[in-house]
């Protein structure tokens, strides 16, 4: 069971995943149209790629924006909540060491302390962004079981990766729990809204793009996000 | 497929039908016939197929309910955070809803639609600079509202308004006859007190074609004559064109995009036909977005802008005052607190933020930001039409309250509004909510604190 999980299974998640999020990537960029959005995507192209990175790196930066800044709670969970989603996963000593024993490579590791922290902090994040979405009736009203399901598939390998790395015994089904769920988030990006992992860049970029080239960009310093 | 004599499917095209459609007063009729207006649902789901690509089905798609959009909308910081006005609440259930039903919705839900998408949405777009993920909620309802349109589900103004555009050329019955006649009366007007004022039509090679709103010869034909005055003054070379004067769209806010096409189209022709170096539009704020922004688009013009280089007002007279060409005299500048309304479609639309800033410097010795202000301020309360609809006056009137505590919270008492909407609705607020405030356009500031040249001066 666990050489299935660890072997075909992933390779088949990986793959999935990273076939899906060009496959999002490339409809979307296809699906652009000049003439309907009402944006000269491919003429006067150096205001248009201004735009697109001062509208990508506002909202990439912490506090960067009027957003971020007037809801400093929900943006510093949303930050934590990425961060750990991204980096914990990649950087984790015990992925690399696997990285290594099977495919012969691995990158830079955190130490094991700092994973754990990460780890919790993005649990916590999403149990306080989940409580968010009940105590306020603004979020409330759109938030569907849909919205929940994307937190819990994105936190679970989390959940069951800090079990497994600390339970004293039984550790292996945890484990493969862990590697499943692992799985089930990668495959997952593409295919739900969770693909805002890479179409968040995709979107930032077009609508800056639209004030860059039209909406005022060739008229000022650009928008102050 | 049942349609009604006045609320129907068809565009306006005759005078006949415009005739039909002003007589039914308050649209009575209109609004009856609507309640049995069938829904094409196979007509919906191809216009959807063809038109809606994947920037708005992302932007619909991947939207994470944050709600960090609630607080941006003044709908719904003016209707006590109600949270039916968030916008990605209003958008969802109603765009959101048709794509997911591709199409299979009946009469209410298209009026219900309607209703939100004119009286719950100004189409600001100030919800899409607050959303993490870009998502622009006002260019969507503004696409909705192209749908609706098509299916004829707009309200009654709107469906005149664009019949007016497809008919006169201007949202307003007012003919080249009506407009050319004006001019020459304003400018024969004036000429007493201003020896030598033109308004000249159809001049070619000129340095500058002026355009208008068609309210301005129907019913403010005063503003033409400001205009006039200071072009006079600056010694500007301009001209106004007899034909493809009118710059605004109600086509625009309707989503009659075929007429959107057929009225930029006029202005462009007069620029082609006149030759002029540059083009400048009145103090509006919907003419410069409609003709200067998306008209490129609608008339297909790759470049993205119109034939040659467009201005709006507070541009020309920002430049006007940094190049000298206009002086104002530094004993009548405004000495009381004066505030600015930043309209929606020439300052966040439009980039247009600094041009205001340095005018104001000039004219005004105590000047009062909004707050928010610039690119962040908010709607008028009037914008995407919305003043001039009756059906929503009431929830036209409740978003007025956001605007209404900007202003009182600058403690000034004057508003300077180079946007005919944005004056409308600070003009009806005052009525609605008496706070003892006076509005303006440029112009007539402008006149009153000038610098006038001795030989512009009348003889004694």
């Amino acid at each position: 069971m666990y050489e299935f999980v660890t072997g075909p299974l992933a390779w088949l998640a990986f793959l999935v995943f990273f076939f899906g999020i060009i496959v999002r990537v490339v409809l979307y960029v296809r699906g652009l149209d000049w003439k309907l959005d009402r944006v000269t995507y491919s003429v006067n192209t150096s205001y248009g790629v201004k735009g697109a990175l001062r509208s990508v790196l506002f909202w990439l930066t912490p506090f960067g924006t009027h957003s971020w800044r007037d809801n400093p709670g929900f943006t510093i969970l949303v930050f934590v909540l990425h961060i750990g989603l991204i980096f914990t996963p990649v950087f984790l000593l015990a992925h690399n060491i696997f990285l290594q024993e099977r495919w012969g490579f691995s990158l830079w590791s955190m130490p094991d302390g700092l994973a754990d922290a990460m780890t919790i902090a993005v649990i916590v994040s999403a149990v306080l962004l989940a409580m968010r979405r009940i105590a306020l009736p603004e979020v409330r009203i759109i938030t569907g079981a849909y919205d929940y399901l994307m937190l819990a598939i994105a936190v679970a390998p989390f959940v069951t990766g800090l079990i497994a790395r600390h339970a004293v015994s039984h550790s292996e089904p945890w484990l493969i729990v862990h590697v499943l769920c692992g799985e089930l988030f990668l495959i997952a990006i593409p295919l739900t809204k969770l693909s805002h992992f890479v179409l968040f860049f995709a979107t930032r970029a077009q609508l800056g793009m639209d004030y860059g080239i039209k909406r005022g960009g060739m008229k000022s310093a650009g928008i102050n996000w | 497929m049942p349609e009604g004599i006045l609320c129907n499917k068809n565009k306006v095209t005759t005078l006949e039908q415009l005739q039909a459609l002003l007589a039914d007063k308050s649209g009575k009729q209109y609004y009856q016939e609507m309640n049995a207006l069938d829904v094409d649902a196979k007509a919906l789901w191809d216009l959807l197929q063809k038109t809606c690509k994947s920037r708005i089905r992302t932007w619909l798609e991947i939207c994470t309910h944050c709600g960090l959009c609630a607080d941006s909308c003044f709908y719904y910081l003016a209707n006590g955070k109600d949270p039916k006005q968030v916008p990605s609440y209003k958008i969802q259930s109603t765009l959101g809803q048709i794509i997911r039903r591709k199409g299979q919705v009946d009469n209410a839900f298209m009026q219900m639609a309607m209703d939100t998408a004119f009286s719950k949405c100004t189409c600001c777009t100030r919800c899409g600079i607050y959303c993490p993920l870009g998502i622009d909620t006002g260019v969507m309802f503004s696409y909705l509202r192209g749908l609706l349109f098509s299916q004829g589900f707009t309200p009654w103004e709107m469906k005149i308004g664009t019949g007016m555009h497809r008919i006169f050329r201007a949202q307003m019955d007012v003919t080249t006859e009506d407009w050319v006649d004006t001019c020459s009366w304003m400018a024969e007007e004036n000429a007493d007190d201003w020896p030598g004022l033109e308004i000249p039509v159809d001049k070619e090679n000129a340095d500058i074609i002026y355009t208008v709103n068609a309210r301005e010869p129907k019913h403010y034909p005063e503003d033409i004559a400001q205009a006039a005055i200071l072009f006079h003054v600056a010694g500007e070379n301009w001209t106004v064109p007899s034909e493809g004067w009118e710059e605004t769209s109600l086509a625009m806010f309707a989503g009659d995009w075929e007429a959107c096409k057929l009225q930029v189209e006029s202005v462009y022709a007069a620029m082609e036909r006149l030759k002029p170096k540059r083009m400048v539009v009145t103090e509006c704020g919907h003419a410069y977005r409609a003709t200067v922004i998306e008209g490129p688009y609608w008339a297909g013009r790759t470049s993205g802008k119109p034939p040659i280089e467009s201005l709006h007002y507070v541009e020309w007279v920002a430049e006007a005052l940094r190049t000298g060409k206009l002086k104002i005299d530094p004993a009548k500048k405004i000495k009381e607190p004066v505030t600015y309304q930043d309209s929606c479609n020439y300052i966040r639309n439009g980039g247009l933020w600094e041009a205001a800033r340095y005018i104001m410097s000039q004219i005004a010795e105590d000047f009062r930001e909004m707050t928010p202000s610039r690119e962040h301020n908010f709607c008028c309360g009037g914008g995407g039409g919305l003043n001039g609809i009756g059906r929503y006056r009431e929830q036209r009137n409740i978003g007025l309250k956001v605007k209404r505590d900007q202003i009182l919270a600058t403690g000034a008492k004057l508003v300077v509004a180079p946007c005919h909407n944005c004056w409308d609705a600070i003009r009806d607020l005052e009525e609605v909510y008496e706070i003892g405030i006076r509005w303006s356009f440029l112009k007539p500031l402008l006149i009153s604190m000038l610098d006038v040249p001795e030989h512009l001066k009348p003889a004694e």
